[in-house]
């Protein structure tokens, strides 16, 4: 679904990706971890085209993100992303923010759109919010207004950067299990966090990424299971003791 | 001095006033709309990709900002004329003259305004599927405007002070006309007090409303 070959990626004279080769194949969870300035962010936009990138491909279900001739926002409708500081739009309502891109870009009809929006704001246990701006919401809420907002497209890959790192620890978990549930569900996934338990729980393989580089791509077994090499030992056992 | 102060003076004039006060509150609704309709159009050019549409936009803010609004006014009085072809009388010049002096100013602050909305709402909104125009209107122009609310007004107190310097080419706005009949009636001080105290107060009230909005709306 999503393959990633070769890519690298300069700011100025900096580069920020090196070389990076993975992929996401269709119903598979991909988690994605590393430590802060390593490019995560980075690959992760590269995926649907908010950063522009200088070597390699990337195709999403067959569709070469990097071509010219690339329908750049049809593609982007596909693929939803869900922001480390949520983005709801704040000067919208929740409904609104969930229904603006289905009435702007796939052209439903207003009650089509309201009705869909409706629905998932059930699924994400906030049915309740849907007239509320996004200032009036909890960290927790907001994140699972932007998971709902990015479904409501039907989007056929769903990419994650650090959904829950800004949250307050209690609120975490009503994220999380959003988004386990949707892993289980089929959903093909990339996920940059640091929650390992979420990792162990849904992911197919672990990424880990280190100044640009992917260091480590490996089955999640493998990767919880041996002892990493280096870098990745050393983040681990960092992030996982803390 | 104020002894003879003469209110029957300043009722007589009132309606010649009120003409005025028309005059000057058309020009700044003119300009303040037309300043932000054309503000904008700038400002996105001068954020624009294209070099051609930037460096056209930051010439013509420059131009007019670096020259005093009077001698836009009195220009446009010859030149517009001169460009159509025909006479289109002194108010039809000073609201283009007041609107695209305007807009240069507009232009900056609205330029800043989009600045101020951060890249993620930006990525947000095209990683939804949305053009770069649609994410620009429906996301970055209303939450920039929202944020501009208060130097946009502020701006238009300055406006409405400014259309007084018509009287340059004649236009009968309310300091004008308080002029006008202070001259004829010799009534200098019953007419520039009243002048002074409107425009005074008319600021004044707008002034505090802007800081309330802002208050309210902790802009
Ligand atoms: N627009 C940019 N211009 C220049 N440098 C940038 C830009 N965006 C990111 N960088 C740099 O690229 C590197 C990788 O950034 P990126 O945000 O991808 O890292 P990350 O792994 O997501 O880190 P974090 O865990 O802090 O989010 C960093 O050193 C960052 O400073
Ligand atoms: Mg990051």
């Amino acid at each position: 679904m999503i393959e990633v070959e070769n890519v690298s990626k300069w700011f100025g004279d900096f580069q920020v990706l090196d070389d990076c080769s993975t992929q996401v194949d269709k119903g598979q969870v991909v988690v994605v971890c590393g430590p802060s300035g390593s490019g995560k962010s980075t690959l992760v936009k590269c995926v649907n085209g908010l950063e522009p990138f200088q070597e390699g491909i990337i195709t999403v279900n067959g569709v070469s993100v990097g071509a010219e001739d690339t329908n750049l926002p049809k593609l982007r409708s596909q693929i939803g992303m869900v922001f480390q500081n949520f983005e709801l739009f704040p000067h919208m309502t929740v409904l609104e923010n969930i229904c603006l891109s289905q009435m702007k870009v796939l052209k439903r009809e207003k009650d089509e759109a309201e009705e869909r929006g409706m629905k998932l704001l059930d699924r994400v246990d906030l049915i309740d919010q849907a007239a509320k701006h996004p200032a009036h919401l909890s960290g927790g809420q907001a994140q699972r207004v932007a998971i709902a907002r990015a479904l409501a497209m039907d989007p056929i890959a769903m990419l994650f950067d650090e959904p829950t790192s800004a949250l307050d620890p209690e609120m975490i978990n009503e994220v999380l299990d959003v988004m386990v549930t949707l892993a289980q569900e089929g959903m093909t996934m990339m996920v940059i966090t640091h929650e390992m338990g979420f990792a162990k729980q849904v992911a197919d393989r672990v990424v880990f990424m280190d100044e640009g580089r992917i260091e480590d791509d490996a089955g999640k077994d493998e990767f919880f299971g041996e002892p990493r090499g280096g870098r990745a030992r050393l983040f681990l056992s960092k992030i996982l003791t803390h | 001095m104020f002894a003879d102060f003469d209110f029957q003076v300043i009722v007589e004039a009132a309606p010649i006033l009120w003409r005025g006060m028309l005059i000057t509150l058309l020009l700044t609704a003119v300009a303040i709309v037309g300043g932000i309709l054309f503000g904008t159009v700038l400002a996105l050019m001068r954020l624009s990709r294209f070099m051609v549409l930037s460096v056209f936009s930051g010439r013509y803010v420059d131009a007019f900002r670096s020259t005093p609004l009077i001698l836009v006014i009195f220009w446009f009085y010859f030149a517009v004329p001169y460009v159509v072809g025909r006479p289109i009388g002194d108010l039809y010049s000073v609201l283009i003259a007041f609107t695209l002096f305007e807009a240069a100013y507009y232009c900056e602050i609205i330029r800043a305004g989009i600045q101020s909305i951060r890249q993620p709402q930006v990525h947000a909104g095209l990683a939804l599927g949305l053009s770069q125009w649609q994410t620009t209107r429906s996301i970055v122009l209303p939450q920039a405007f929202r944020n501009m609310v208060p130097v946009i007004l502020t701006q238009a107190i300055v406006l409405f002070q400014d259309t007084s310097l018509v009287y340059v080419v004649g236009l009968k706005d309310f300091l004008t006309a308080a002029d006008l009949v202070a001259t004829r009636d010799n009534r200098v001080l019953e007419l520039y007090l009243t002048a002074a105290v409107v425009y005074f107060v008319l600021c004044f009230i707008s002034s505090m409303w802007v800081k309330r909005l802002r208050r309210q709306y902790a802009l």
